[in-house]
């Protein structure tokens, strides 16, 4: 079947419709009711006889994930936010009915300027969405609406050309890998075809294991036949007949979403035998049964045969001997989507975005302690100080900026005087970190450095897969030693014995996981040291994080005596009478935070 | 009653059975299998992995192997609402360290351990994906956004109403 043929196979044609409502069903607009709005919405619908003119549906990620519920009303794009399930009826009413913007649900710039268009919002500004093109555009529930926008014509124009040719393109445009080693995409797909096999395998890599990093769920959940298109055009390429795309568990919707998807592009002939009468290829989706470490690429195939996802050494690359011993290409979520675009508009035009070596754009999870959260795709070569002040909005609360942390448990810490550094694979290299899968934590003063390279080490002991010794054992090692000093019980010496652990573990371990779990101790230690001596000789934790030193107390103008502190003291360590000044006993204090937490008044601090 | 006891014990042992059958001709069938019967069951018993064992045909120390090494499988009964403290580094820097102790304290268990009543399973997870709400709970398919150790007694009444009922059970 021709694509001409499908689109006249589409029934359902979008002009019909005089308005389109798109609802955001990200993660996080859903946490905050959107599909209890949503319903709202579609009874009000029906109930004013405006289900002919007017469709609603789910959307993948729309980005701004501080401001959901979000709600987008195409044709104008009238961007909603924050639509609580009570402001769905005026929607209806207002917009829909009587064609009248709902003033008081459209965003606002910190100047209190409203937004009326999504297109105009400040957020998408500095953004070049390609991986995410389609994000809050389509329902990835309908392919119809995906191969309006010309999806599955970049796989029909690779079919037209030569296996070389596609894999000269991809070369070309200079796409690496986005999951986080940055490997060429066009080197691996070249090695893998020159392979000779009777059998080849492409899988999809979707076991997104990063704390933080949320960009694979939303492009599988918002637009999942971008990402079975470029694993066609990968399977095309290297002579694959056969993929898998192995999702973690954790992602049941994403895992719905591909499923769906996957069923209509068989549909359509655009999966199975024949495809455009040049290709046979299918897709099975595995599910990752949760363990950070099958994120490898060697661990990964081991869990898709059955066995525990163990890494083991390379090479052998998978390229020449993956899945089951045939020839193997994996390819990060992010990546694939990004393929039908480069081979559709061709790799000038996408090499043109991002710097000399770091070639098109990546998206960024943005998150922790940043006014505007969510997800966002920037050329590579965009300052961190862009990201952080003008899209991400700043810090909120007025703390300063005291850290990035980039590319995970395998990442690093940017500090403050770094700001201005380009977001590339190699300037973050150079600064100790990585880009990895594009997971970016912003971390203000309140956070201890110290506590955070702690954080990362518990995460990687609890995921090492236990079988190579510097991984399994030194990092245990590590992270005793920074609990120690965490606990006010470390030495000197102890950041002497980190360095050198640190060394040996990423020269001798296995893979990649044990390679780069002591980064974050390295990069903290290089640039917050300060912050290590002041809890290891002065034994103090200068963020006032860590609890073993820090003790909490009343100051005693501030205290009214309303005794909520006292009655929620799980150890019952506070005393005083009703209205009068409370004492915090320091003896059965276990500084749990309770009391700072429920008190009004200011009155509980930090020492 | 034993026999009662017994037939369902057959019944969860046809359905292992028949789950494996379904599986067993497609490559690399373990994975899916184990994903399947603890969706059944809601955990994978022992004897279920002796049923998978020895339907497949390989050692049971391997199909252990396999079970134990996956953190989403489970090797004890859960109780009857997970509490999941998201553990991911943005709900991290924005407190959830507190919550989850918070939560230990309140239902006198640790992480990873389920109430005695059986009643909850206190997990701390590795991100949800939820980052913008950071910090985050989720309770059975409910995500609650922007928690403080203030929030988390109304956010358990629910559950906790059940007590009785339970009680009357056991």
């Amino acid at each position: 079947m021709g694509l001409t043929d499908i689109e006249a196979k589409q029934t359902k044609l979008t002009a019909v419709d005089r308005s389109h409502v798109l609802i955001c069903a990200g993660a996080a607009c859903v946490a905050s009711g959107a599909m209890e709005m949503e319903a709202l919405m579609k009874a009000k619908i029906s109930e004013l006889g405006l289900t002919c003119e007017v469709s609603v549906f789910d959307t993948g990620c729309v980005g701004t994930c501080d401001l959901g519920p979000v709600v987008v009303v195409y044709p104008e794009g009238t961007f909603y936010v924050k639509v609580k399930p009570k402001d769905a009826e005026e929607i209806v009413t207002e917009h829909l009915l009587k064609g009248r913007v709902v003033e008081r649900l459209l965003s606002r710039t910190p100047e209190e300027h409203t937004v009326p268009t999504i297109a105009e919002h400040p957020f998408f500004a500095k953004q070049q969405r390609i991986a995410l093109r389609n994000l809050g555009v389509i329902n990835p529930e309908d392919i119809q609406e995906y191969v309006a926008l010309g999806g599955y014509s970049a796989l029909a124009k690779a079919l037209t050309m030569t296996q070389d040719e596609v894999i000269q393109m991809v070369l070309d445009s200079g796409l690496r890998g986005r999951g986080g080693a940055g490997f060429p995409t066009g080197r691996k797909w070249a090695f893998a075809k020159e392979v000779e096999a009777d059998q080849k395998y492409v899988i999809i890599n979707g076991d997104e294991g990063d704390p933080g990093a949320f960009m694979d769920r939303s492009i599988l959940e918002g637009d999942p036949h971008s990402v079975i298109e470029g694993l066609a055009i990968a399977a095309y390429c290297i002579g694959a007949t056969q993929g898998y795309a192995y999702v973690r568990a954790e992602y049941p919707l994403a895992i719905k979403r591909l499923q769906i998807a996957i069923d209509q592009a068989r549909e359509f002939g655009l999966l199975g035998a024949g495809i455009f009468d040049k290709l046979d290829f299918d897709i099975e989706i595995r599910k990752g049964a949760g363990a950070f470490v099958c994120g490898e690429e060697t661990a990964l195939m081991h869990s898709i045969e059955g066995l525990r996802g163990e890494p083991r050494p390379k090479p052998p690359f998978p390229a020449v001997s993956g899945l089951w011993g045939k020839p193997t290409i994996i390819n990060n979520v992010e990546t694939l989507a990004s393929v039908p675009v480069i081979v559709e508009h061709g790799p000038d035009w996408y090499s043109a975005f991002g710097t000399e070596t770091s070639k098109g754009t990546k998206v960024f999870a943005l998150a922790g302690n940043i006014n505007n959260t969510g997800l966002i795709e920037v050329p590579f070569g965009t300052t961190l100080r862009d990201v952080v002040f003008e899209i991400g909005g700043g810090i909120p609360r007025g703390k300063a900026f005291k850290a990035a942390q980039t590319g995970g448990p395998s990442g690093g810490c940017i500090p403050a005087s770094m700001l201005d550094i380009s977001l590339d694979y190699e300037s973050l290299q150079k600064a100790g970190s990585i880009v990895g899968s594009g997971g970016l934590i912003i971390m203000d003063e309140d956070t201890c450095m110290v506590d955070v390279a702690r954080f990362f080490l518990e995460f990687t002991v609890d995921e090492s897969c236990g079988q190579c010794t510097p991984c399994r054992e030194g990092v245990k090692r590590m992270l005793e030693i920074l609990t120690r000093i965490t606990e006010g019980k470390g030495e000197l010496a102890d950041i002497s014995k980190l360095e050198m652990l640190a060394g040996g573990i990423s020269k001798t371990s296995l893979c990649q996981l044990g390679i780069t779990a002591p980064n974050p101790v390295q990069s903290t230690l290089r640039y917050f040291r300060d912050e290590y001596i002041a809890h290891v000789v002065d034994k103090q934790c200068p963020a006032k994080v860590c609890r073993a030193l820090i003790q909490y107390d009343i100051v005693p103008e501030h205290c009214t005596g309303c005794t909520l502190c006292a009655k929620h003291c799980p150890t019952n360590a506070i005393h005083g009478e009703l209205k009068g000044v409370h004492t915090i006993d320091q003896e059965a204090c276990i500084k749990c935070g309770e009391c700072l937490a429920r008190c009004r008044t200011d009155a509980v601090i930090k020492v | 009653m034993a026999c009662e006891c017994h037939a369902t014990e057959e019944a969860a042992e046809q359905q292992i059975l028949d789950i494996v059958e379904a599986h067993k001709n497609r490559p690399g069938p373990l994975i899916p299998i184990l994903d399947e019967v603890q969706a059944s069951l809601g955990w994978l018993p022992k004897s279920a992995i002796i049923t998978i064992a020895r339907s497949l045909g390989v050692p049971v120390a391997d199909i252990y192997g396999v079970a134990s090494f996956y953190s989403f499988f489970r090797l004890v009964p859960p109780g009857k609402t997970k509490i999941q403290v998201c553990m991911g580094t943005a709900c991290y820097v924005r407190g959830s360290q507190q919550l989850l102790d918070a939560l230990e304290r309140k239902l006198k268990i640790k992480a990873g351990e389920t109430t005695p009543d059986r009643q909850f399973t206190l997990e701390s997870v590795r991100c949800v994906g939820a980052c913008s709400l950071a910090p985050v709970i989720v309770t059975g398919e409910d995500c609650h956004a922007g928690m403080t150790s203030a929030k988390i007694d109304k956010m358990l009444k629910p559950y906790m109403q059940e007590e009785p009922a339970a009680a009357k059970r056991g």
